[in-house]
């Protein structure tokens, strides 16, 4: 090991932990940044990665990558003119309806690094990294960013890059980036208010109200609020209430006072309803433990004697003892 | 809209967890003249206390708008609150023994108040997010039963003794010998213990162009707050003698499926403040919020904090992640988009009353809510209940604490007439929570991402509270 070769150090935290090898390293750093670091050697055409496309990627992504099914479209929007200002215009529309990821991503690492690791979602990390470069070329031909016959790699991706839709479409001209290097550091936020207290303004307009539509969508709204304080939860739906209610039989046994003593799993002063009915599976004895119910008993189960319960009655008592040897579902 | 209940119009109110039951059977209401019969009085004189108890609490809610502000009055006819005069199931056996619940759990009584998702929004439930019941909390602390959840490639619940955490440089020279840890070696380091807000970059994101869901749950849940406790990542780099002059960021990089990475600038990690956090309020973390190890960047959106962290890049530049360049990215109205945007900036929600709730009465209430920075302490939090044209400054309660959740309260007399309830934050650098109005006139509507808007709940004559924006 190499922690036994390295160096004796003084005591002290700083000889917590081990080197790391470097196939360690080499395993785990897989990172692709911007300026192409950390990208691996390799190459992968549009019709190798189709066929990747339509095993791998398709279902979730859509035969052209314009699926909206399970994630959000990964290609459109993008002109040819976005390819030359590297803006993509569509960005500027309030009408256009969706976004896609080559309308928004400004670096092709980003995808070559989230393919390698994230990518088939089931199954990340699965893919060679041929394969990766394959893929990349198919979606970058969806995109009309390279022609059909490419071949993308370490080398051409940097050409790629020059072509993205919206290389030019990001700024770091703002102040929620803590980083120094960027122009952001010196910004100041772009909101303000005042902390005016009386007469702030002549009065108050509502803009926008929850649509009525939308009022029941998130289910019942009384039950997602607690049933007692100063406040309730509107009903805005049906209550789930009445599917979940506990079995009558479970209902009856805590009112007469036998969960006091009897668990369904776990064994309090008497045994389980678990353990009852596991002792008494097949066997013709109901009768029997009815009247054990109704007299009490001692003896069966350890030291504790059962107490009689005078006040149940048979047709109740045949009632329990049925619902322990089913095994006393709480439902 | 609400289909608003006339005041004075008999609404029966049923509990809805306990069918049958009457939610407000907590509260004797004072009974109108002449509610019974002179033949329903003769079958009370005859003994029959359950039918009187029966005909009183359906008087109760069939009267419930009627006796707004009634108190709760025991009424004078009757001897008085069942529950007291009669013995409880619960006083009169024998209870629970101890470590029945071996880890424990809430009451049953609390089961309304759990992590929902908001259906539609994404879909896709390994690649989603569930929100944390604000409107039901009570201090600055989230249970971390409760802690919202969001996952890019569904969670995992990681084996301690198999999870390492690397630290290598993009460059041999930044960090000369890469180590390698294992929970073993973190846990035997000194550790410090932190309470701090995370934040979703999304919290909000739903209603940038307008009023899209019922309540704060849905609104802002996308919020938690715990003690994390951990290692300062700035002292591990330094056990790992990392060039600290010539690095400019970290890449954090987690251990599940999507092995997420996010960039962190390197001043955070300086200051000392972000962690390499295993313990979340006094337990282990739990799985959905990076079991065994996630990084604490306190201040700064959640997908920073990345769970389930299994390696530490130091570097010279941003990295311009998935997540960096897809999606947590803000579009303003030039077609521009804003990139590595992270800081969340001060902010603020009334919980309770809040949308999708009804006040049980007029009266004596208090407002309640969460104010929190991403650049320090709260300084202060203002409340109007008239949509923002007077103001009146809360109480913080302690502890007030940077980059982590102020709880703020007001007393509040309603007096029955609708009311538009707002909270205002400051934080320490004098920043002020914008309205809807001034975020817009900036960003326009277009964004997801870094809503900190005030939020308005619009309460009705009834009671009924619900969700609207005030520009």
């Amino acid at each position: 090991m190499l922690a036994w070769t390295a160096p004796v150090l003084a005591d002290g935290p700083s000889t917590v932990g081990r080197p790391a090898t470097p196939a360690e390293v080499k395993a785990w750093d897989i990172d692709v940044g911007p300026d192409f670091s950390g990208l691996p050697k390799g190459s992968g055409t549009v019709s190798r990665g189709m066929e990747i496309w339509e095993e791998k990627c398709a279902s979730c992504h859509g035969t052209f990558g314009e699926s909206n099914s399970v994630f959000n479209p990964l290609v459109g929007g993008t002109t040819a003119e976005d390819i030359k200002t590297g803006h993509v215009a569509a960005l500027k529309r309030t009408d256009f309806p969706a976004r896609t990821t080559f309308m928004k991503v400004a670096s092709v690492s980003t995808l070559y690094d989230y393919i390698r690791r994230a990518m088939p979602w089931n199954a990340p990390k699965s893919l060679s990294d041929d394969d990766v470069y394959a893929v990349l070329a198919y979606l970058l031909n969806l995109a009309e960013i390279v022609p059909d016959d490419f071949t993308l790699t370490d080398a051409t991706i940097r050409d790629v890059q020059q072509r993205m839709p919206n290389r030019n479409g990001m700024t770091t001209a703002h102040a929620l980036w803590p980083g120094p290097d960027f122009p952001g550091m010196a910004a100041k936020p772009d909101t303000a208010n005042a902390v005016c207290m009386t007469n702030c303004k002549p009065k108050a307009e509502l803009a926008s109200q929850l649509p009525e539509h939308a009022r029941g969508a998130h289910g019942n709204i009384a039950e997602q609020n607690r049933v007692f304080g100063p406040v309730r939860g509107q009903r805005t739906g049906p209550d789930s209430a009445a599917a979940e209610a506990p079995s009558p039989a479970l209902a009856l046994a805590e009112k007469s006072g036998c969960l006091s003593c009897h668990a369904v799993d776990t064994r309090i002063v008497g045994p389980s309803y678990s353990e009852i009915a596991a002792r008494y599976r097949g066997k013709n004895n109901a009768d029997a433990l009815v009247s054990k119910v109704k007299a009490g008993g001692e003896g069966s189960w350890g030291a504790v004697p059962m107490p009689p319960q005078d006040e149940l009655s048979i047709d109740d008592a045949k009632t329990l003892v049925a619902w322990i040897l089913s095994g006393a579902p709480q439902k | 809209m609400s289909k608003l209940r006339p005041t004075g119009e008999a609404t029966p109110r049923t509990d809805p967890l306990v069918p049958g039951a009457d939610a407000l059977s907590g509260r004797l209401r004072r009974a109108p003249e002449n509610f019974l019969t002179p033949e329903e009085i003769g079958q009370v004189g005859k003994g029959r206390r359950d039918f009187l108890r029966a005909s009183f609490l359906a008087a109760a809610g069939a009267t419930a708008a009627a006796t707004l502000g009634g108190r709760g009055a025991v009424a004078a006819d009757t001897a008085g609150d069942p529950d007291i005069l009669k013995p409880t199931p619960w006083g009169s056996s024998l209870g629970q023994p101890v470590a029945a619940n071996p880890y424990g759990l809430p009451s049953k009584h609390e089961r309304g108040l759990v992590r929902r998702q908001s259906p539609g929004l994404t879909q896709v439930a390994a690649a989603s997010v569930s929100f944390a019941p604000l409107q039901g909390l009570f201090g600055i602390i989230t249970p971390s039963g409760l802690h919202f959840e969001r996952h890019h490639q569904g969670w995992q619940d990681i084996d301690p003794t198999r999870h390492r955490l690397m630290i290598n440089g993009s460059r041999p020279e930044f960090v000369k010998t890469p180590r390698v840890y294992t929970m073993d070696d973190i846990m035997r380091l000194p550790p410090v213990s932190r309470m701090h807000f995370i934040e979703c970059g999304a919290n909000t994101g739903m209603e940038w162009g307008n009023v899209a869901v019922p309540t704060v749950q849905y609104t802002h849940g996308m919020l938690s707050c715990s003690e994390f406790t951990g290692v300062p990542l700035r002292t591990l780099l330094e056990y790992c003698g990392a060039d600290l002059k010539a690095a400019k960021f970290i890449l954090a990089e987690g251990g599940d499926g999507s092995s997420m990475t996010r960039t962190i600038p390197i001043e955070l990690v300086m200051s000392g403040e972000v962690m390499v956090a295993y313990g979340q309020n006094g337990e282990m973390l739990r799985p959905e919020n990076g079991y065994p190890l996630r990084l604490v960047v306190p201040g700064v959106q959640g997908v920073s904090w990345v769970k389930w962290l299994r390696r530490i890049e130091v570097g010279d530049r941003p990295y311009a992640a998935k997540d960096e360049a897809v999606h947590y990215i803000d579009l303003m109205p030039d077609g521009q988009h804003r990139q590595y945007t992270s800081i969340q900036e001060c902010k603020s929600v009334i919980t309770s009353p809040s949308g999708g709730q009804q006040l049980l009465d007029k009266g004596f209430f208090t407002i309640s809510g969460l104010a929190w920075s991403g650049r320090g302490a709260i300084k202060r939090v203002d409340v109007s209940v008239d949509g923002g044209i007077n103001w009146t400054e809360a109480t913080l309660q302690t502890p007030v604490l940077s980059k982590c959740l102020t709880r703020f309260t007001l007393p509040w007399n309603w007096d029955g007439r609708p009311a538009l309830l707002q909270s205002r934050a400051m934080d320490e650098t004098g920043f002020v929570q914008p309205a809807y109005g001034q975020l817009r006139a900036v960003r326009g509507t277009r964004s997801i991402y870094h809503n900190n808007a005030i939020q308005t709940w619009q309460v009705a004559e009834s009671g009924d509270v619900n969700n609207v924006q005030i520009l």
